[in-house]
């Protein structure tokens, strides 16, 4: 009786648990959203300005992506490269 | 060399003038020549937690302006004659800080004080900007609390990038300051515990200030808790903070709760 009395009790107070994890989730959600815009801004010119170093780029064809899971983020880098890229390039090499 | 310390937390009501006034008042019962400056235009109060509300004549604002020379805006405190205060104005609109005038008064500070404890309105914006940057080191006050916590992180984001040394590519040497502790609530689970805190916000602990009525009891009196009884709790926790903002290596100590009637009386199976 004593017990299942303190269990109740102990479970109705032990809420530092929960507000751990709501905050672990919520902040790492925040810093992720602060960060974001910029570094995917940044990353976009870099990347721009490497690649047309070799090859003429429209710079509306380069997309970068951030896709944010709960253990692993995923960087996605789509270049499109305008037909006879690679024809150039082999003759450069 | 002079330091400038801004207390801050986002969150109001968390203790950002309580410690300003406890931290700067144990510095300089270390023998550390001190100035506190109140950034919160507007809703000025650490002229009160200090008991030199009716000292005020000129203000932060009047001396960024030129209208007062900074000599005589700065109050020093008649108990402590290595503790001064520069007042925030109670009238004048927030606006009148500009970036410039605070660069300038702060470097004059610099000059005169080994530290400048700048207290932080609450909130991100402009005043809350102005407070930290400049600062070499950073009080983050935090309640072991969600929304606490959650506005320190952003705090924390803040001082990584919108303060001098952020954009000179240095750091701002952050330390993350708890207070109202309540160890009874802490170790029945009702609370964040230190450790919860820390581990979200990667941050280095400088003190933990327990919940009590020392404090409270304190700003009624206009008396530094430090200064008011050097000997409660909360004053002992100040005072260590204060050795390692110093440099001091202090042994963190826990505030322990005192066990109430009903507590004893149930012995630990209450715990």
């Amino acid at each position: 009786m004593s017990m299942n009395l303190l269990r109740l009790l102990s479970r109705r107070t032990a809420s530092a648990p929960v507000a751990r994890e709501r905050l672990q989730i919520l902040l790492a959600h925040e810093r992720g959203m602060l960060g974001q815009s910029d570094l995917l801004g940044v990353l976009r010119e870099e990347i721009l300005a490497v690649v047309s170093r070799h090859v003429t780029l429209d710079p509306d064809k380069v997309i970068v992506r951030m896709d944010r899971g709960k253990s692993v983020s995923t960087l996605e880098v789509d270049i499109e490269v305008p037909n006879g890229f690679d024809k150039r390039m082999a003759a450069v090499g | 060399m002079a330091k400038v310390l801004v207390v801050t937390s986002g969150k109001g009501g968390v203790g950002k003038t309580t410690s300003t006034a406890a931290l700067g008042a144990a510095l300089a019962q270390a023998g550390e020549k001190v100035v506190v400056v109140d950034f919160d235009v507007g809703l000025r109060n650490l002229d009160l937690v200090l008991g030199a509300e009716r000292r005020v004549v000129f203000d932060l604002i009047n001396v960024v302006q030129g209208v007062a020379k900074l000599q005589q805006a700065l109050i020093r405190d008649k108990r402590l004659e290595n503790l001064w205060l520069l007042p925030a104005s109670q009238t004048r609109d927030k606006d009148a800080l500009t970036d410039e005038g605070v660069g300038r008064v702060i470097a004059e500070l610099r000059e005169k004080f080994d530290w400048i404890l700048c207290d932080s309105p609450a909130g991100i914006e402009r005043g809350a900007w102005l407070a930290m940057r400049y600062a070499d080191e950073a009080v983050i006050v935090t309640n072991p609390e969600v929304s606490s916590v959650r506005d320190s992180d952003r705090i924390i984001g803040m001082l990584d990038s919108k303060t001098v040394k952020a954009e000179k590519g240095e750091q701002v040497k952050k330390h993350v300051l708890i207070t109202r502790y309540d160890s009874g609530r802490a170790a029945r689970g009702e609370m964040l515990s230190i450790d919860d805190v820390l581990e979200i916000l990667a941050t280095p602990l400088l003190g933990i200030i327990p919940e009590s009525q020392d404090v409270l009891r304190a700003s009624n009196v206009g008396s530094p808790v430090t200064l008011n009884n050097a000997s409660s709790a909360p004053a002992r926790a100040y005072t260590d903070a204060a050795r390692r903002l110093k440099g001091e290596t202090v042994t963190m100590e826990v505030p322990v709760a005192r066990k109430g009637f009903m507590e004893r009386l149930l012995g630990r199976r209450a715990a």
